[in-house]
């Protein structure tokens, strides 16, 4: 039974210029306890892509269900079951990081204690009178998956969880992901435009380009069916698959960037 | 049902009570919304004492509810910049996939605002007492439940507004274009009955005037009167456009 299933999921914007077709047509099936990436680079529908599945952004075309819940017909369900870090993160640079991790818990309806427990759980029990603007980038990662995993969600979607970080809390939070992932068994996916990252962290990736699944299967297979070669690197793999790069090492991008709609 | 309804509330005063709590750590910013008509109470007011304003009760009676309404329509209006900035942290969407009631995300906003705003007029009604202003007690009380009904019904607009445009440079001019008639027109400063005919015309054709006219009938104690009637209708149809049209843009964004 799949955790995640996509059918022709698609999402066009209507814009001043005529309709965009941002997502073309998805067809994605996720198996429980996956770890999946979306590598690619910016404006490769991937944000449109995990704000549809999170029920941000409505459809235009296709059908999804997450965790068993109908994407259209329950998106409280898929809400209930699912977490979702965006890139910009997502919390009160003026609240303090208990203020924020259990208003959070309360969202979800948990108490306060089981709020603050998942807090101790992910490293934060030290830094919850802190104020979250005052954190470094490295914690205030940690923090923003904290708030994904307050539910303890079934599948967690994190959007660029790394982007701007430092080489240091990008391998913390690596390995915070594949936690999470080996002791609850959460599906996790995850986008990036890193290569090495997704790569490292990911069972599974998933080509996505100019709006339609082009290829997936585990980094060593991608490699050896796209390039002839297993030990061929990501990027070059990547454009055997795609005709077009992903800069390898993007500078970084300060995380406080304007909201990303496509 | 009632399961439905005990989760509103409780997640309304969940997120009233979040942003409460932000409001209270701002105090200057609580402070500096009422600069403005506190200025023109200490400035401007002191000219018209001695003025034939043509309306009824003395010049505070008609300038203090102007000032309530200005206190009120500024407030309210600019309320979903803090949207806009949410919408840049991200606060917003974290907010919004979780399951909390999306009615209950826009309730404890505007009731915040709501609550923001009786203190402010507390405030200002009080300056205004020192300065000079005699109105019973009852009709100042109608008058704050009535402006602060409007700053419901204009706070949720506003919402509504900030969730549709992406920049502040939308926002502010948008915002701008639609308040300053609303002041200029509706007699906020002086009372319409001073205005030339055509002018008096062209004010009745901007509702607002109908809700300035009505709290300064409230502040002479002349609770029923046509002005009491009309503004009430007309502050009861603004709050049922309001929050149909939020309802309308808060399911379509969040669909």
């Amino acid at each position: 039974m799949a955790i995640i299933s996509t059918v022709g999921l698609a999402r066009t914007f209507s814009t001043p210029k005529g309709p965009v077709a941002a997502v073309r047509g998805i067809d994605l099936t996720v198996s429980p306890g996956e770890i999946v990436g979306l590598p690619g680079p910016n404006g490769a529908a991937k944000t449109t892509t995990l704000r549809m599945l999170t029920t941000l952004l409505s459809p235009t075309g296709g059908a999804a269900t997450v965790a068993g819940c109908d994407l259209v017909r329950d998106p409280a369900g898929v809400r209930r079951e699912s977490g979702y870090v965006a890139q910009s993160g997502g919390v009160d640079p003026n609240l303090t990081v208990r203020e924020e991790l259990v208003t959070q818990g309360r969202l979800y309806r948990l108490l306060r204690t089981e709020a603050v427990a998942r807090a101790a759980e992910l490293g934060l029990a030290d830094l919850l009178d802190r104020k979250a603007g005052a954190l470094s980038g490295g914690q205030r990662g940690r923090l923003d998956i904290a708030m994904g995993l307050t539910n303890r969600p079934a599948v967690l979607f994190l959007d660029e969880p790394t982007t701007g970080l430092d080489p240091g809390s990008r391998a913390d939070l690596w390995k915070l992901a594949r936690r999470v992932h080996t002791e609850h068994g959460t599906t996790v996916v995850l986008t990036t435009h890193y290569l090495d990252e997704a790569d490292a962290l990911t069972d599974r990736l998933v080509i996505v380009d100019r709006g339609v699944v082009v290829t997936d299967g585990t980094p060593r297979d991608l490699k050896r069916r796209h390039t002839g070669s297993p030990d061929a690197t990501l990027q070059d793999t990547f454009l055997a698959i795609t005709g077009h790069g992903i800069a390898p090492d993007a500078p970084a991008l300060p995380t406080a960037t304007a909201p990303t709609t496509a | 049902m009632a399961a439905t309804l005990s989760a509103l509330c409780s997640d309304t005063a969940l997120i009233f009570s979040r942003y409460a709590r932000q409001t209270l750590r701002s105090r200057f910013q609580m402070l500096f919304g009422i600069l403005m008509p506190l200025l023109y109470l200490l400035f401007f007011g002191p000219l018209l004492t001695d003025l034939p304003l043509g309306s009824e009760g003395d010049s505070w009676q008609v300038l203090v509810p102007g000032l309530l309404l200005q206190l009120g329509l500024f407030g309210a209006s600019y309320a979903g910049f803090a949207v806009l900035i949410e919408k840049q942290s991200g606060v917003l969407e974290r907010m919004r996939v979780t399951p909390v009631s999306r009615l209950a995300l826009l309730l404890g906003r505007v009731l915040r605002d709501a609550a923001v705003f009786v203190f402010q007029a507390v405030l200002l009604v009080l300056a205004a007492l020192v300065i000079g202003l005699r109105a019973p007690v009852g009709g100042v009380l109608v008058s704050l439940a009535f402006v602060a009904l409007l700053t419901v019904s204009l706070a949720s607009l506003s919402y509504a507004l900030a969730l549709r445009v992406n920049t502040p440079q939308e926002f502010g001019p948008t915002i701008n274009t639609l308040t300053m008639p609303a002041m200029l027109l509706s007699g906020l400063m002086l009372p319409m009955t001073l205005a030339p005919a055509w002018l008096d015309a062209l004010s009745h054709l901007i509702r607002f005037r109908y809700l300035v006219d009505a709290v300064r009938a409230a502040f002479v104690g002349d609770f029923v009167s046509s002005q009491m009637l009309y503004g009430s209708l007309v502050g009861a149809a603004l709050s049922v456009i309001a929050v149909t049209i939020d309802t309308r843009v808060f399911t379509s964004v969040s669909a």
